[in-house]
C-alpha cells in the first residue's frame, strides 16, 4: 500500500525513542553546531537507532506523533498548532552539546483532531498557536534520530504534569485517555501514524560530566537498581506483555526514578492499544547514568 | 575593598504579572509592587543583581550565565497565548567567572554558559524586566540543580557570598521562586484566580509572617516542612540559597511587599535588609554545610568515586 492510499487511518507502529541530545551530538549532523570528539560513548544506542532506521525503511507512514517530556505543561496537555517552525534550539541543560538549527512541519489538522478527541474525553487541552514558540529539544531529538531527513510532518504533544502534581497512577490514567484519543483521531484522519514516546527508562543522572562528555570511561548505569528495573521492563516488552508494562508503570516510575513519569510511554502503549506483538529492542545503553532503550512495535504485520 | 551582599528579595517566578497584568488585579498588584522594590534597589548602592531561579533547571552541577548580552525571546510553555517575552539583558560575565571559581573552591561541580540563543528562563526574564527594565544594574543568574538538596544549595549560596566579597561588588540577591506551587491544571478565567487551597494559603501566610519578621534562617530551616505541606517550589531551594548568601541568620528587617495568587500558586514579593537586631536568634538542629563532597551513590556497585 502506498502513501495516501489508506482506506482508514491507523497507528502503524510505536517507537520508544529516547531523546538524549548526546546522540545527536555524537552523530555530527550539519544542523548541530558543536562537533563531537568521537571518543566513542553511547555506541549501543547509536547502533540501536541505526537498526531502527533500517527497519523503518520498508515501512509506510505519513506522520510522526511524538509525546515529549521536555515540553512540560501544568495547565493540561498542549499541542503544536502552527504549520511550520524554524529556529535554533539550545538545550538549557546541555548547551555544550546541543545547539540545533531546526525546521519542523506540523500536521495541524491531526494535531487539532487529537486535541478535540482528548477534550471530548474530558481532558484539559490547549492548542499552541504562538509562531515564536521554540520547539522543545525532546521532540527535535527523537524525530531527528528516527527520521533524520525530516521530511514528514509532526504532531508534538506536551507532557502534562499530572503525575508530578498528584501521583503516578493519576498521570497514567490521564495518559491512557490521551493515548486512546490519539488513536481515535489517527483512525479518523485516514493517515498512517508512527507514534514516538520520547523518553528514557531509568532516569537517575550523574550530576557531573567529564572534560570530554563523550569519554566512554565515564558512562555506566547510575546504580544496579536502575539496571535491574530496566532489564525487567525490556523483558516484558520483548515478550509482548505491554499491558503488564502499563500495570507496573507506577512502581517502575517510582522505584526507578524513571522518565516514564512524564507520561510518554504510557501514552504510547495506549495509543497502540496495548499490543501483544513483541517489541523489538534495537539497542539499550546509558547516557550520563540514565537507562535508554530504542524499542519498535510493528503493528502493520 | 571587600564586596558586600546588601540585601535580598524573594520574587515570583511566573510571567503573568508581566505578560498580562490587566487580566487580574493580583497580577497587576505584583507588577506595581515590583516597581516599589525596583525603587528600593535603585536607591541602594547595588552594582550587581545576583539571581537564583527555580525556572532554570540543571542536572550537571550548577550553571552560571556568562553571556554579557543575551538577546533572544522566550515563549512560556503554558502561557504561550499571552505572547512572547523578547529580551536583551546585561550580564556581569566577569562576576560569573568569579562565582564559578568560588563554587569550585567549595567542591561544587559548576560551569559558566555563554551561547547565542541560550534560553534564559522565564522567571529570570520576568524578574529582570520588572525590577531592572533598563539594565542599569548588571546581573548574574545561577541555575537550580534538580538533584541538589539543602546542603549543596547552602554551599552554592555561600560561594555566591564568597564571590561577591572577593569581587568588590555591592550585590542584591534575588530568589526567583513561588511559595506554594500547586497550579490549576485547567484553563481558568484569570479574574477568578486564587490560591489553590486554603491550606496552601495558610502555609504561605505563616512563611510570610516569619519573613516579615526577618527570620530568614528560621524559614530556611522550615523549608522542608513547608515544601511537604504546601507543595513548595523546588523544595524552596531559592530560600536556602538566599539564606546562605545573606549569612545564615535572622538579623534582617523583613518587608512583605505583596502576596497574590498566580494560577493557583503563591507569589510573594519580600525584601530582607540586614539589621542589627533580631526577632529570634535560635539554636538550630541542622548544621550549615561549608563544602560539597559530591553525591553519595550508595547503590553504585563499583567505583563509586568516579563521578564525584
Amino acid at each position: 500500500m502506498r502513501r495516501g492510499e489508506h482506506p482508514s487511518g491507523a497507528v502503524v507502529g510505536g517507537i520508544l525513542a529516547p531523546h538524549p541530545p548526546h546522540l545527536v551530538y555524537a552523530s555530527n549532523p550539519p544542523q548541530n553546531e558543536p562537533r563531537s570528539s568521537g571518543a566513542g560513548a553511547w555506541q549501543e544506542l547509536l547502533a540501536g537507532y541505526q537498526r531502527l532506521r533500517a527497519s523503518l525503511e520498508a515501512r509506510v507512514y505519513d506522520v510522526l506523533v511524538v509525546h515529549t517530556p521536555h515540553w512540560k505543561t501544568r495547565t493540561g496537555t498542549h499541542f503544536l498548532g502552527v504549520p511550520h517552525f524554524s529556529g535554533l534550539s539550545v538545550d538549557p541543560i546541555f548547551p555544550n552539546l546541543f545547539r540545533f538549527q531546526y525546521e519542523l512541519d506540523v500536521d495541524v489538522a491531526l494535531s487539532q483532531s487529537i486535541h478535540d478527541h482528548a477534550r471530548d474525553a474530558g481532558l484539559s487541552c490547549q492548542m499552541m498557536t504562538n509562531p515564536e514558540f521554540r520547539v522543545d529539544y525532546g521532540t527535535l531529538t527523537s524525530c531527528h534520530l528516527v527520521r533524520p531527513a525530516g521530511d514528514l510532518p509532526v504532531v508534538a504533544i506536551s507532557s502534562v504534569r499530572t503525575a508530578f502534581d498528584y501521583c503516578n497512577e493519576a498521570g497514567d490514567q490521564e495518559m491512557l485517555a490521551l493515548g486512546r484519543a490519539t488513536r481515535a483521531a489517527v483512525e479518523a484522519s485516514g493517515k498512517s501514524a508512527l507514534c514516538l514516546a520520547s523518553c528514557s527508562l531509568s532516569h537517575r543522572h550523574y550530576t557531573t560530566e567529564p572534560a570530554d562528555p563523550e569519554d566512554p570511561a565515564f558512562e555506566s548505569i547510575h546504580n544496579e537498581n536502575q539496571a535491574a528495573w530496566d532489564r525487567h521492563i525490556l523483558a516484558l516488552m520483548e515478550s509482548g506483555q505491554s499491558r503488564r508494562v502499563f500495570d507496573e508503570m507506577p512502581d517502575f516510575t517510582d522505584q526507578c526514578v524513571a522518565e516514564t513519569r512524564d507520561g510518554s510511554l504510557s501514552w504510547l502503549l495506549a495509543a497502540m492499544d496495548f499490543p501483544e506483538v513483541a517489541g523489538q529492542v534495537h539497542g539499550y545503553g546509558t547516557v550520563i547514568g540514565t537507562g535508554n532503550a530504542v524499542v519498535e512495535w510493528d503493528l502493520s504485520r | 575593598m571587600s564586596g558586600q551582599v546588601l540585601s535580598g528579595y524573594l520574587v515570583p517566578n511566573q510571567p503573568l504579572p508581566l505578560l498580562a497584568p490587566d487580566a487580574n488585579r493580583g497580577w497587576a498588584s505584583l507588577r506595581d509592587s515590583c516597581a516599589r522594590v525596583r525603587a528600593e534597589i535603585e536607591a541602594s548602592e547595588a552594582d550587581l543583581l545576583l539571581l537564583f531561579s527555580t525556572r532554570w533547571v540543571s542536572i550537571i552541577g550548577h550553571q552560571i550565565q556568562a553571556d554579557p548580552q543575551p538577546e533572544w525571546w522566550v515563549v512560556d510553555e503554558d502561557f504561550h497565548s499571552y505572547g512572547s517575552l523578547h529580551y536583551k539583558l546585561r550580564m556581569d560575565a566577569d562576576f560569573a567567572a568569579q562565582y564559578l571559581d568560588k563554587a569550585q573552591a567549595r567542591g561544587l561541580h559548576a560551569r559558566t554558559v555563554a551561547y547565542r540563543g541560550f534560553p534564559i528562563d522565564v522567571g529570570t526574564i520576568t524578574a529582570l524586566r520588572l525590577l531592572n527594565p533598563d539594565n542599569r544594574i548588571p546581573a548574574c543568574v545561577v541555575s537550580c540543580n534538580m538533584y541538589s538538596d539543602r546542603a549543596e544549595t547552602l554551599v552554592l549560596g555561600k560561594a555566591a557570598r564568597d564571590a561577591v566579597e572577593a569581587s568588590g561588588r555591592k550585590a542584591v540577591v534575588l530568589g526567583v521562586s513561588a511559595l506554594s506551587n500547586r497550579m490549576f491544571t485547567r484553563w481558568i478565567d484569570p479574574a477568578h484566580d486564587r490560591i489553590h487551597s486554603q491550606k496552601d494559603d495558610e502555609w504561605n501566610r505563616k512563611l510570610l509572617e516569619l519573613l516579615g519578621d526577618g527570620r530568614l534562617e528560621d524559614v530556611s530551616q522550615l523549608a522542608r516542612e513547608f515544601s511537604h505541606q504546601a507543595n513548595g517550589d523546588s523544595k524552596m531551594k531559592a530560600l536556602w540559597w538566599m539564606a546562605a548568601a545573606l549569612g545564615e541568620n535572622n538579623h534582617y528587617r523583613g518587608t512583605v511587599f505583596d502576596y497574590q495568587p498566580v494560577w493557583g500558586t503563591g507569589a510573594a514579593l519580600v525584601g530582607l535588609q540586614p539589621a542589627a537586631a533580631s526577632v529570634g536568634d535560635l539554636e538550630y538542629d541542622e548544621d550549615g554545610a561549608e563544602f560539597f563532597r559530591g553525591d553519595r551513590n550508595v547503590l553504585a556497585p563499583n567505583d563509586p568515586g568516579r563521578h564525584e
